[in-house]
């Protein structure tokens, strides 16, 4: 860190370079915008003048009556509770087990410890695809009783879409984790078996409080990464009324809109929650993302 | 002693109520993870094997070879055109996506204003979800209409950006990279370039500031600053993003599911999906056979990445 007066002296001298460092930076982040300026100003306008003049043309009229109509006909309210219910259980279930393996595995010299880490590991770099063949079978055959399962089995229910979520999950972050528990000192397990703490207290009440910095930051990711799932929800719950917000609308054409104008105000609608997680805790998003990948 | 030892590396280290513990603690997420991540794959290996439409079991013949040899025959087309796109995929990501994020992470590595607010642009597209991102580039740049791509290099007439399959480099007679796939690329590359970034500026953090102004001071330029100094720091970091970018060539599928395109576009991992959902869908042993050819090219990279991070950090351990 430098000082301020030094910052402002450094920042404040213009040079050639700057300039053009400064321009690159501009033209490169401006056209990275044009995607998402693009979906934002569609949905504001009324389709009957994006079909008149395209996509980039100057407005005739702005108007919120798309994310009004998206709202009532995609019955977003529904679908974001949906979402919710797997994503929360699925979350702190991901984070919960995924604490523990790497505690145990991390803060006890064990035999297998480098083979059950690198189990979790290794299955988390798997591609998705090559399990859902067996996977999908299996779902298909476990029956769940009714008001476990409107579909009454463990295909197109809530639940199937949380085991799985928390199956693959898990191994990323047992990875942070591990990497993460290493680095505290050993003294801290020695001084609390001293003290007759048990394994469990061990864990709860020493080494998880030191671990919130990891956990916080792994939970901003995982909240990003299971609300954005689209494979699972797409093959594991392909029709049902318990569909979450993504894998319902990523057919949006057809089913429930109309419009391209009324897509861009659903779609906005879908984006809403990982924007105003990432733009709300962008240091723990970014931290997450790479304690992970500085310790290895 | 040695039997001492390895008591102690074992379970016994634990007494009673520990040792049950120890064992819910382990044994509850292995479960999980192992019967379902784990068991799928080893049975995708073995459904390769049969032929069966994932009705009845009775039903379910073994076949041997056969899957594969369909896939090499009747579906060389398509399992060759994967084979092709999943390359290319991969090149490419190390050419443009890889290249630019480093490129952007070392420009912004430094006493900037608006550090963060562009490290925020250019994270963005990673945050979105694919129905969002689908969405505008379908819609808004390459609606053959009135998309932005078009309106820029249509010329007034519309352009079929996503549904043309003619070749834009040949490979052979019957195979290269189609124009579609090239238009798909893009979008993966505005996708992934963020990603690639932020690992990047989370490298350089770690790279020793006084290094860039001491080569300064011996009068490098900019460039041979980053080649001589700083890139050759950045090793442990270089690896996580080839391991990433190998790992995401390899599993590529949302995008390209979402953008939805008739052919020419079709990777390994859409092949395995189209088994199951597609047209010819509830074909559990071809399927598998595709999962199985995914799973080939990949444990060898797994497994060498995962037992070189972990032998590192259990020297760094022992040490």
């Amino acid at each position: 860190m430098t000082t301020g007066t030094v910052t402002w002296k450094r920042k404040s001298r213009i040079t050639p370079t700057r300039v053009l460092l400064y321009g690159f930076l501009i033209v490169t982040s401006l056209l990275w915008l044009v995607p998402i300026a693009g979906a934002i100003f569609a949905s504001l306008r009324p389709f009957s003048d994006t079909v008149r003049d395209g996509f980039f043309s100057w407005p005739r009229s702005l108007t919120l009556e798309n994310y009004k109509d998206a709202w009532d006909q995609g019955d977003i309210l529904r679908k974001y509770w949906n979402t919710a219910l797997i994503l929360v259980p699925a979350l702190i279930l991901t984070l919960f087990f995924s604490s523990m393996v790497a505690f145990v595995c991390s803060r006890f010299t064990w035999r297998f410890n480098i083979f059950m880490l690198s189990l979790f590991t290794a299955g988390n770099l798997l591609p998705q695809q090559i399990i859902i063949q067996p996977l999908f079978q299996f779902y298909n055959r476990v029956e769940l009783p009714e008001f476990l399962s409107n579909s009454g089995r463990l295909n197109g229910s809530t639940w199937g879409l949380i085991l799985i979520h928390v199956a693959f999950q898990s191994g990323f972050c047992t990875f942070v984790l591990s990497n993460y528990m290493k680095l505290l000192p050993k003294s801290l397990n020695e001084a609390a078996r001293v003290d007759g703490a048990s394994v469990w207290k061990q864990y709860w009440q020493i080494i998880m409080p030191l671990t919130m910095p990891a956990i916080a930051a792994l939970a901003t990711l995982e909240f990003t990464w299971i609300y954005n799932d689209f494979f699972w929800a797409v093959v594991l719950e392909q029709q049902g009324a318990d569909r979450p917000i993504t894998s319902s609308l990523a057919n949006l054409g057809g089913e429930f809109f109309t419009n391209d104008n009324l897509i861009a105000a659903a779609s906005m609608y879908v984006a809403l929650p990982t924007l105003i997680v990432y733009f709300a805790l962008q240091r723990y998003f970014i931290a997450g993302l790479t304690i992970g990948a500085e310790k290895g | 002693v040695d039997d001492v030892k390895r008591r102690a590396r074992g379970l016994s280290q634990f007494d009673g109520h520990d040792r049950w513990v120890v064992i819910l603690m382990l044994g509850i997420p292995t479960l999980l993870h192992v019967g379902l991540v784990w068991i799928p794959t080893i049975a995708s290996i073995v459904l390769s094997l049969s032929d069966w439409n994932g009705i009845r079991f009775s039903e379910m013949e073994w076949v041997g070879f056969k899957n594969y040899d369909q896939i090499f025959t009747v579906f060389e087309r398509n399992f060759f055109q994967a084979l092709i796109n999943n390359s290319v995929l991969l090149i490419f990501l190390f050419l443009f996506p890889t290249a630019l994020g480093m490129l952007l992470a070392y420009l912004l590595d430094r006493d900037l204003r608006g550090t963060r607010f562009f490290q925020g642009i250019y994270f963005t597209p990673v945050v979105l979800s694919l129905a969002v991102v689908g969405f505008m580039w379908q819609s808004v740049i390459y609606s053959p209409e009135n998309g932005l791509a078009t309106e820029i290099f249509g010329g007034g007439g519309a352009i079929d950006w996503l549904g043309n399959q003619s070749f834009l480099i040949p490979i052979g007679d019957r195979f290269g990279v189609s124009r579609n796939f090239v238009a798909i690329l893009v979008a993966i590359a505005w996708r992934h370039t963020g990603y690639i970034m932020v690992l990047y500026l989370a490298g350089l953090k770690a790279v020793d500031h006084s290094l860039r102004e001491a080569a300064k001071l011996d009068g490098s330029n900019e460039w041979q600053t980053f080649r001589h100094v700083i890139f050759p720091s950045l090793k442990p970091i270089n690896v996580i993003i080839a391991v990433i970018t190998v790992i995401e060539a390899l599993r590529a599928f949302d995008i390209i599911y979402v953008l939805d395109t008739p052919r020419r576009t079709e990777v390994l991992s859409i092949l395995t999906t189209n088994n199951l959902l597609g047209e010819g869908g509830g074909n559990v042993g071809r399927g598998s056979a595709y999962a199985t050819i995914l799973f080939i090219l990949c444990f060898g990279f797994v497994i060498w990445y995962v037992t070189n991070h972990y032998r590192r950090t259990q020297e760094g351990a022992d040490s």
